[in-house]
């Protein structure tokens, strides 16, 4: 009885089934293969065996952490994560708070107009605008010496480039990063400050008492979604602005792999690294999937 | 006419400040790229070069257009971005209708479901990923740039939020008048889905347009590196250059003719996001907002 039931609706039904597959096969090629590839960081790899190549155990990853430039590329990684975290969710919302005060519409239209431009924009592209402007001789620093600031070496100073690696990304996105926040003040009730108006309250109580906390859930919901990349602080980015002389403090995880893995073909190793971040990341990625749905009732599917 | 107080004015003041500082730290680096690519080498190697062109020329424009690499590059990345939004574009909606059905009417689909979210939150990494294009034979093949991105995961479910929103009335009617699953699909859903698509289509382009990655590590000879790839060797001989200037005249003005050259074609680079960015911008907020904050 079911089973013909069943049989039924996949007669009904088997137009939506086979649309699936091209979807199914992509991702089982180009995800699901490669998962299973990560067996190679327990594996020394050999071209010739490919994924049953012989295994080594722990061996690459004994090896891994035994190297101090790995451990050190973990926390340049946290490091320059963490702060592009915070700095891309406060300065958005600050920004999205001062917008919201202003009346004036075409303004408003301009200004966004303008600071989504390097949002889209590659940071190959990006990487050759700020190499002109924060060279030594740069516009930057030309502008620096007329306030009387020394020169600033924005890119090879290793005590500098990670903050210039956290602002430049800080400035990239924080124009884009205000959407969600605009949204997010549209959709608060003007009852309320119309009641908050009538006890007497002034724009910066209303800011305060209502704004604010309105903007809580979606703030509280951005951190926990960006709680996923604090391995991720910016392959494309860093890999065309950095050098050797700022590795100390710039070299980061994904640059680390990409160097051992691709360049120096050291495959078993840089998978390694490559599955040590995977976890960490899977791990902190569900753990805010359900955080968010637990805390603000934020559903992916 | 509401009467402000000077505190209030003080602070539109200071607030309109603020903003406009922001928004010239936004747009002042690309006139000043502008500037350089219009400006003779000369006076951008003395810095004399701001935000306006000093001695005005198109030298480092014809200068890319007559480099075979450039206009190599230019092409084979608009092959690229054809092949690629075609190939995204069909697997998303392919992936998304369905998808967009309730459990009785697609059975299995939290099976489906999580086969495809799984791959949003764990993934090979990048050395798996390349062992297995290659493995495929796809190295200095244009597919190593298109295959491995073909489905992007969290466009479809943006479209396919957005198709759950759409009034199912009309869709019944046509099944009611006998319409099969693709004739629904192609005259009514399609044509619903235009804001949803234009968004998720331009972002595809700009994905594929920026993407600078794969084609340095899929191609192995320069003549089939994509725009972005080809502007990222600039970057690095740039570099390079500066490594070995060492005062020496000759040298510095060699790099200062890169620089001029290089603005250039960054510039030309960045040509078509600025393009489609109006549309882009138009869309991406409705899009966006209807799409993923499904309540």
């Amino acid at each position: 009885m079911k089973k013909k039931r069943i049989w039924a609706k996949l007669k009904n039904q088997w137009q939506f089934h086979v649309m699936l597959i091209p979807g199914i096969v992509a991702l089982f090629i180009f995800s699901y293969i490669p998962l299973y590839g990560l067996i190679i960081a327990f594996q020394k790899y050999n071209p010739a065996m490919g994924f049953r190549s012989p295994w080594v155990g722990l061996r690459n990853f004994t090896y891994l952490f035994g190297q101090p430039n790995f451990v050190r590329t973990i926390w340049n990684t946290f490091y320059i994560a963490v702060f592009k975290i915070i700095g891309g969710i406060l300065v958005p919302v600050t920004v999205a708070l001062l917008l919201n005060e202003i009346k004036n519409k075409t303004f408003k239209r301009l200004f966004q107009t303008l600071v989504y431009i390097p949002h889209f924009l590659s940071w190959v592209i990006l990487a050759g605008v700020l190499m002109d402007l924060l060279s030594i001789d740069g516009l930057v620093n030309q502008i620096l010496s007329w306030i009387g600031i020394s020169p600033v070496n924005f890119l090879g100073d290793p005590g500098i480039f990670p903050w210039t690696m956290i602002l430049t990304d800080i400035w990239k996105g924080f124009g884009f990063g205000t959407v969600v926040y605009l949204a997010a003040l549209t959709g608060i009730d003007p009852g309320l400050y119309e009641a908050a108006i009538m006890d007497g309250a002034g724009r910066w109580k209303q800011t305060v008492y209502i704004t604010i906390p309105m903007l809580m859930p979606t703030i509280v919901l951005m951190m926990i979604l960006s709680m996923g990349n604090i391995l991720n602080a910016g392959f494309d980015q860093v890999y065309n602005l950095y050098s050797p002389i700022v590795y100390q403090t710039g070299d980061i995880i994904d640059t680390y792999v990409y160097r051992l893995g691709v360049e120096q073909a050291q495959y078993a190793v840089g998978t390694a690294v490559g599955l040590f971040k995977s976890v960490v990341s899977g791990i902190l990625l569900t753990l805010s999937y359900y955080l968010a749905d637990r805390f603000a009732g934020y559903r992916v599917f | 006419m509401k009467h402000r107080t000077t505190g209030q004015q003080i602070f539109a003041v200071i607030n309109y400040g603020i903003l406009i500082l922001a928004s010239l730290m936004c747009i002042l680096p690309f006139v000043h790229l502008l500037a350089v690519s219009f400006s003779e080498s000369a006076a951008v190697s003395a810095g004399k070069v701001g935000l306006w062109p000093v001695n005005f020329t198109l030298q480092s424009y014809s200068f890319a257009f007559s480099n075979g690499k450039f206009v190599k590059a230019l092409l084979v990345s608009l092959e690229r971005v054809a092949l690629g939004v075609g190939v995204n574009m069909v697997l998303m909606i392919l992936t998304a209708y369905p998808l967009s059905r309730s459990k009785e009417q697609l059975l299995g689909r939290n099976i489906y479901m999580a086969y495809f979210v799984v791959t949003m939150i764990v993934s090979g990494g990048l050395i798996p990923t390349y062992l297995v294009t290659t493995k495929l034979g796809l190295l200095n093949s244009i597919w190593a740039l298109i295959l491995p991105s073909a489905l992007n995961v969290y466009n479809m479910i943006i479209l396919m939020n957005f198709i759950r929103n759409l009034p199912e009335e009309l869709e019944e009617a046509a099944r009611i008048d006998g319409a099969g699953t693709m004739t629904i699909l192609r005259t009514i859903v399609l044509p619903l889905m235009k804001p949803a698509l234009a968004t998720v289509g331009l972002f595809s382009i700009i994905s594929h347009w920026n993407d600078w990655f794969s084609g340095m590590i899929y191609m192995q000879s320069p003549e089939k590196y994509p725009l972005q790839t080809y502007l990222q060797t600039l970057l690095k001989s740039f570099e390079e250059l500066l490594k070995t200037a060492d005062g020496d005249y000759m040298q510095l003005i060699s790099r200062m003719n890169v620089r001029t050259g290089r603005a250039a074609q960054l510039f030309l680079g960045a040509i078509p996001v600025m393009l489609i960015y109006p549309f882009l911008q138009k869309y991406f907020t409705d899009g966006l907002v209807l799409g993923s904050v499904k309540g």
